[in-house]
């Protein structure tokens, strides 16, 4: 009976004054949202949740009504597809930022790392991390970059899929794949900074990850998740995704 | 350390292992003590979830009670809210879900039970109910404590179904499994390592509760 009575409960406490947003966040974003949405916090008075995770699965969520108010995904397909379906509002659509692909290894490997792609072929590299091309914008274009080096058939068996970029960065940090293709963006946050080396890889051997926002239409925050959109094309903002290697574009561009 | 993730989690553990009681018994009932030829058919669709592997529930789960589906939209009349992505959404598919991890304990407990005891009951002009509280229920008591422990127990480390049914939103559905992914997932070892260690010592708690509260010995006790 106690037990029940503690289940019936209400969930505590929740910041019912001020106005709150629920964010949904391809996990690429991880190193750089927390400071980006600190600042629209405190700008706004406002209480924002984030969830990191795969794209993906945050698109197959949205479609059978998760309640989110603002979709950031690794790519723009996802977000066009849900404008597609109705779900999405289409005049809030745009690009936020391009990112970028890296080969990074863990120090103590002591792998050399400078001719890229190409450093994987290395006989010590036995495993080497991709987030899921399936359904992971960046493993898709790591794979794409793969094929355009032609290293993708010699690669294939040591592949191993991490369900999204986090996971993926997870995978090689931990060292259970001694290698992997990640994203700038999380190579410059503090720990894999401090853990490993990265060498960049030339955005011309892939197509350009630009990754999209757009405002999912059942969200009872719309007035709020326009001010969050809004406030990705600040200054201060660019000035962040800059900071963590991301290729921000010009206003103008849409 | 994740309070709002355990609490959450104690809440939703508590409750399903609650309702899961309350349902498994007459489930249990049935299955052990009628005649019928197709009941292997039920015993087999409750056992389902113990091969179905977590995400092919968790998405099965999903299309069932998103907004998409029909009793995701009814739900959503009645209430003004979606049944997907909410607490209740969760202990929904978490009744689905540890539904065997119930059912099967009490099951096993009535089946061990002298079928002479019922009989003789029935004899001496109790009615099937009362036979029922007095005779079958206490002597399978362990099988339902067993049932018990075990509904709250898998719904503690459940996941897969937790995160595509629950979105992991936090505060509603970010229960102390999904908490600990996430620490993992951004390489705070330490927060996932605290969070894991707590999460140990609760349950470790809770199952020493249940099972010290337990006054008989695990062979069955003398007819009173």
């Amino acid at each position: 009976m106690v037990v029940l009575a503690l289940a019936l409960a209400p969930a505590g406490v929740s910041t019912q004054a001020r106005p709150r947003l629920a964010i949904a966040a391809a996990s690429d974003l991880q190193a750089v949202l927390p400071e980006i949405v600190g600042a629209f916090e405190r700008a706004r008075q406002a209480s924002v949740a984030v969830s990191y995770g795969s794209s993906g699965t945050f698109f197959a969520q949205i479609q059978n009504g998760a309640p989110f108010d603002v979709f950031l995904s690794a790519d723009v397909e996802y977000p066009r597809q849900l404008i597609a379906a109705g779900l999405a509002d289409t005049s809030t659509l745009q690009v936020y930022a391009t990112g970028h692909l890296v080969v990074w290894a863990r120090r103590d490997r002591r792998l050399d790392l400078a001719r890229g792609l190409a450093s994987l072929t290395d006989p010590r590299v036995r495993h080497v991390a991709v987030a899921n091309p399936k359904y992971a914008p960046y493993g898709r274009a790591a794979v794409a970059a793969l094929r355009s080096a032609r290293l993708y058939d010699a690669l294939q068996p040591k592949l191993v899929m991490g369900e999204s970029l986090a996971q993926t960065a997870q995978l090689v940090e931990s060292g259970n794949a001694d290698a992997g293709v990640l994203s700038l963006s999380l190579v410059l946050g503090p720990t894999l900074k401090a853990e490993g080396t990265y060498t960049e890889i030339p955005a011309s051997l892939h197509p350009p990850i630009d990754q999209a926002v757009v405002v999912v239409k059942a969200s009872r925050a719309g007035g709020l998740a326009r001010d969050f959109i809004a406030y990705l094309r600040q200054a201060e903002t660019i000035d962040r995704f800059t900071r963590f290697g991301f290729t921000v574009p010009r206003p103008a561009a849409r | 350390m994740d309070w709002q993730a355990l609490w959450l989690t104690a809440r939703l553990a508590a409750l399903v292992s609650t309702i899961l009681v309350v349902i498994s018994i007459p489930l249990a009932h049935w299955i052990v003590f009628n005649r019928r030829r197709w009941t292997f058919l039920v015993e087999s669709v409750v056992s389902l979830p113990l091969v179905l592997p977590p995400t092919v529930m968790g998405f099965y789960l999903l299309m069932a009670t998103g907004t998409r589906s029909p009793l995701g939209r009814l739900w959503n009349e009645w209430t003004g809210h979606p049944l997907a992505f909410t607490f209740e959404g969760l202990v929904v598919a978490s009744v689905f879900y540890s539904l065997p991890f119930a059912v099967q304990p009490v099951a096993a407990a009535f089946a061990q039970i002298d079928p002479t005891l019922r009989e003789a009951s029935a004899t001496l002009g109790a009615s099937r109910l009362r036979t029922f509280l007095r005779v079958v229920l206490p002597l399978s008591i362990e099988g339902v404590v067993a049932g018990l422990v075990l509904s709250f127990a898998h719904t503690v480390g459940e996941f897969g179904v937790v995160l595509m049914v629950g979105g992991n939103l936090p505060g509603v559905t970010r229960t102390i499994s999904i908490a600990v992914y996430d620490h993992v997932q951004a390489l705070q070892y330490r927060e996932a390592t605290l969070t894991a260690l707590f999460m140990l010592a609760f349950s470790f708690a809770v199952l020493l509760m249940v099972y010290g509260l337990r006054r008989r010995p695990l062979a069955a006790a003398p007819m009173a």
